[in-house]
């Protein structure tokens, strides 16, 4: 893998307060990026160092193998899709597709045809001469993008860019924005608050807290194998195990998660008391959701489809290969 | 769509651009770099003026009210003193102080009963055309020439003018006649009474107290009433512990305007009232004809003083941000 | 709903006499224009002419007030308008320690009466020993109506995204460009009404005038010395009508260019 962007020990404090806190990342070429947080995390101070909206208080960024800290966003030759859109209310649509190339200096010829091949390409043709304010959420979403990409940017930044799309809208976005990515062979690094966004896009995600990156990863990766308790919560739908859990079931005292589809329920053998009460169930179609209080622990298991679903109240016995149970770092 | 993304995928070159190069593209670098050079250059005109220009002529005449005048021959005597504090203090000079200030608190009081009305309306009922129609309705008095307005009222107040007419024909001369026989407020006629000059004050600045208390009003969300009446509130107590309050800041704001308008303006008394002087008379008359500007001076930081105060309490209210 | 909902009959009296109070007394100056009677301010006119039009057109002094007035007010606005958006610029582009001060410096000039500007500028030329011309008249009218000008391009700003600035800049538009094609665009409708409003400002401002003018009368000036003593009241009469419609132009102007941008300008969002 080649390095697109990297990030050597990077910090940026805003007073007393570090927003990203030496941070050290490599984003490959070609690759789909998803930084991933809470909010307050550092994963849109990390883009805007990238764009060159905010300058590094420590640390080191490369772009594409040059020294990019000192260097104006104007002059990096990344775009931004940003997370209001940012259209200018003035212009039209096709003028503010090509925004990008009449500050360069291009030809109007070919500035038109550049922005209405990117129009095409984000599926808006002809909307050239409407004006922003004119436009659905949705559609001036796909004009910041043309007007992103009609620059032809080494890799596209994309903050929270489906935030404010309703779902039926966001999921298309999800796919196109895949599309377009592997069409053009661009890197795509794209901030996240939602898991489900980040682990269904992108090839690989950081996941942030606190300024800090807490693991990078595949989606698998982080899924599966959550290094920290943060991780396997944020990212969620994992069982966290304590250690003294962990340890009751022939493991070390460390902290542990597992994910609900590796655990069986059973009934308690005639005269043997079951571990575990269940709380409540839920129908999710192809599997069941079924929580359980074992001992204070809730734990969440899901029954496939056709299995038998316990009842609430229900005393059930509760069993997991050890090779699931994935051991992480002690208290982070 | 794939031939488009073919050409839009040549995104070959150097990540890191060259810059426009030249001197705007040399010093468009150097501000991004130094944020603050930019702001200082900003700044710099824009404080030149204000800060040296204006306040430095504020400062000249602070200095003047601590000089006094030589009572012979009448010049200015540049040496540091209190005696013109003094003669301020004088039981004449202190009428006329206590006149304008008084003046200036009725009639903030009655432009903000006048005005509170219209920008109810204008901020909770009124609608599209007619929100419109209020606003330009308001903005235009503001606006218009304030001697125009002065004018209009020595026209309506004229013995012969319209006023003392309606009375005459309504047949109730007798009523006029009544409130001038009263002491303070009365006079010869309405164009030589208090009660003239209160009521042209009063229309010359009501439009500076509706548009604030509009705004503040405009910025109660309909939510908040709504939510007052649900959980059990009559229109009325509604009114007295969620919206006056909130349109509070509001009056505060434009009684900043009233009351300063009124300390400084000596045209209005001139034109419409008795002949007992108004604190910008006062000033106007010891800087003219009179020559003492040491006490012209320090007549005008009385305003300043009051006004200074005024504002103190009104940003702690927050009426700053409904300006 | 708020609509559905009638308007109480006394808040609907109140409103509607309050905005009577405010326009029957401008509307009186329009009668009083066309009387026949030249000696007093009689109520009803005895009978309507259209000859102090003519009379006031073929007055050299009023024809003089009226140029220094406009010559003053273009002046002024146009300073206004560079110190005001400078202004605006540095306090909306970064937070900065002063800032308030600075809003507070900005609005002192009409927060204070206007007699103590008017006074402190004249002691301030009389130690400079400045003597009165066309420029004092300027430097006080510009100092008030920097706020007009600074209060609408600080709204504009406000309004304007910080986004839409750093998307310029992501888009390769350096400092320069992105105050040539996104900062000015999107200020421009706010400037115009600011500088209308100044212009109407200082074209009726009499208060600092008669400190700064000396001997030189403008238009409001050549009105004051009418009111204190009246000697021509018909051409005092057209004069007064003739400023109400002079300022109402700009005034619906500015409300028009506003009301257009803000509808631009929320369609940004």
């Amino acid at each position: 893998m080649t390095t697109a962007i990297s990030l050597q020990k990077v910090s940026r404090h805003f007073g007393a307060i570090s927003a990203v806190d030496a941070i050290d990342l490599d984003i490959g070429r070609g690759e789909f990026f998803a930084m991933l947080g809470p909010s307050g995390s550092g994963k849109t101070t990390c883009l805007r160092l990238i764009a060159g909206f905010e300058q590094p208080t420590s640390g080191h960024i490369e772009l594409f193998g040059e020294t990019a800290e000192g260097v104006p966003p104007y002059r990096r030759n990344v775009n931004t899709v940003f997370q209001d859109y940012a259209l200018f209310p003035h212009l039209n649509v096709a003028d503010n597709v090509a925004y990008g190339l009449m500050v360069r200096g291009v030809p109007r010829p070919e500035r038109r045809k550049r922005a209405e091949e990117a129009l095409e390409m984000v599926k808006l043709p002809g909307y050239g001469e409407r004006r922003p304010g004119q436009l659905s959420g949705g559609q001036r979403q796909r004009v910041a993008l043309a007007r992103a990409l009609v620059n032809r940017p080494k890799a596209l930044l994309l903050d929270e860019p489906l935030g404010a799309l309703d779902l039926k809208l966001r999921e298309q976005m999800q796919e196109e924005l895949k599309t377009l990515q592997r069409t053009l062979g661009i890197t795509f690094v794209f901030v996240t608050h939602d898991q489900g966004e980040a682990l269904s896009m992108a090839d690989r995600v950081a996941v942030f807290n606190d300024g800090r990156i807490m693991q990078v990863g595949t989606a698998e990766d982080i899924y599966e194998r959550p290094a920290s308790r943060f991780v396997a919560d944020f990212v969620g739908s994992s069982n966290i195990l304590p250690p003294e859990f962990v340890a009751h079931h022939g493991g070390p005292r460390q902290w542990a998660s597992l994910r609900p589809e590796a655990i069986r329920i059973g009934r308690p053998k005639r005269g043997g008391a079951g571990e575990a009460t269940v709380v409540s169930t839920s129908y999710q179609g192809a599997v069941s959701r079924v929580t359980l209080d074992a001992a204070g622990l809730r734990l969440i298991v899901t029954v496939p489809a056709g299995r038998p679903v316990p009842a609430i109240g229900e005393k059930v016995v509760v069993a997991f290969d050890r090779q699931h149970v994935h051991l992480m770092d002690g208290e982070a | 769509m794939s031939v488009a993304a073919t050409t839009l995928s040549r995104s070959g070159g150097p990540a890191i651009l060259e810059g426009r190069g030249g001197l705007f593209g040399a010093l468009s670098d150097l501000f991004w770099r130094r944020p603050g050079l930019l702001l200082l250059l900003l700044l710099a005109p824009p404080l030149a003026w204000l800060g040296i220009v204006y306040l430095g002529s504020l400062a000249a005449l602070l200095a003047h009210s601590f000089f006094s005048i030589d009572a012979f021959s009448g010049l200015i005597v540049y040496e540091p003193t209190l005696r013109t504090y003094g003669e301020l203090l004088l039981p004449a000079n202190i009428d006329i102080i206590v006149r304008t200030v008084a003046m200036a608190a009725i009639v903030t009081l009655a432009s903000a009963a006048i005005a509170f009305p219209i920008a109810y309306y204008a901020a909770r009922y009124a609608r599209g055309k007619w929100k419109a129609l209020f606003y330009l309705g308001v903005m235009l008095p503001l606006w218009s020439s304030y001697l125009v307005k002065v004018y209009a009222w020595k026209l309506i107040l004229a013995k012969e003018g319209i006023l003392n007419w309606l009375f005459a024909k309504l047949h109730m001369t007798w009523l006029l006649e009544a409130w001038l026989s009263l002491p303070v407020v009365g006079g010869n006629s309405l164009s030589f009474s208090y009660t003239g000059t209160f009521i042209v004050f009063v229309y010359a600045w009501l439009p500076f107290m509706i548009l604030p208390i509009q705004a503040a009003l405009e910025r109660v969300p309909v939510s908040l009433t709504e939510a007052s009446a649900d959980l059990g509130a009559r229109p009325r107590q509604t009114f007295r512990h969620v919206i006056f309050p909130l349109a509070l800041p509001g009056i505060v704001a434009g009684s900043i305007f009233t009351f300063s308008l009124t300390l400084g303006d000596y045209i209005i008394p001139q034109i419409v009232g008795t002949s007992r002087l108004f604190i910008g008379q006062a000033v106007y008359a010891h800087q003219g004809t009179a020559g003492n500007i040491p006490l012209a001076a320090a007549f005008s930081v009385v305003p300043i003083v009051v006004m200074g105060f005024y504002l103190w309490g009104a940003r702690r209210m927050g009426a700053f941000n409904a300006l | 709903m708020r609509s559905e909902r009638a308007t109480p009959l006394g808040l609907k009296v109140a409103a509607g006499a309050g905005l009577a109070f405010l326009h029957l007394p401008i509307l009186l100056i329009f009668v009083y224009a066309f009387t026949t009677e030249d000696k007093s301010y009689q109520w009803p006119p005895p009978g309507f002419t259209a000859q102090w039009l003519a009379v006031t057109w073929n007055r050299p002094d009023v024809w003089q007030a009226l140029a220094l007035s406009v010559k003053v007010a273009a002046i002024s606005t146009a300073i206004a308008l560079v110190l005001g958006t400078l202004c605006a610029a540095a306090v909306s582009q970064s937070r900065f320690f002063g800032r308030e001060t600075i809003s507070l410096l900005v609005i002192l000039p009409i927060a204070l009466p206007g007699i103590i500007t008017g006074i402190a500028l004249r002691s301030a030329f009389s130690i400079a020993e400045i003597p009165f011309s066309f420029w004092t008249i300027v430097l006080g009218h510009a100092t008030f109506c920097v706020v007009v000008v600074y209060n609408n391009a600080v709204a504009r700003f406000r309004r304007t995204s910080a986004s839409l600035i750093e998307a310029s800049f992501d888009l390769g538009a350096d400092g320069f460009q992105t105050f040539r094609y996104v900062i000015l665009p999107n200020l421009g409708t706010a400037l115009l009404a600011g500088g209308m409003l100044a212009f109407a400002l200082s074209f009726d401002e009499v208060i600092v005038t008669t400190f700064t003018a000396g001997q030189q009368q403008t238009l409001p000036i050549w009105m004051l010395e009418e009111l204190v003593r009246p000697r021509q009241r018909p051409v005092t009469n057209v004069v007064a009508m003739v400023v109400v419609i002079v300022t109402l132009i700009p005034i619906l102007a500015a409300f028009y260019i506003t009301r257009d941008g803000d509808q631009i300008a929320g369609g940004g969002k």
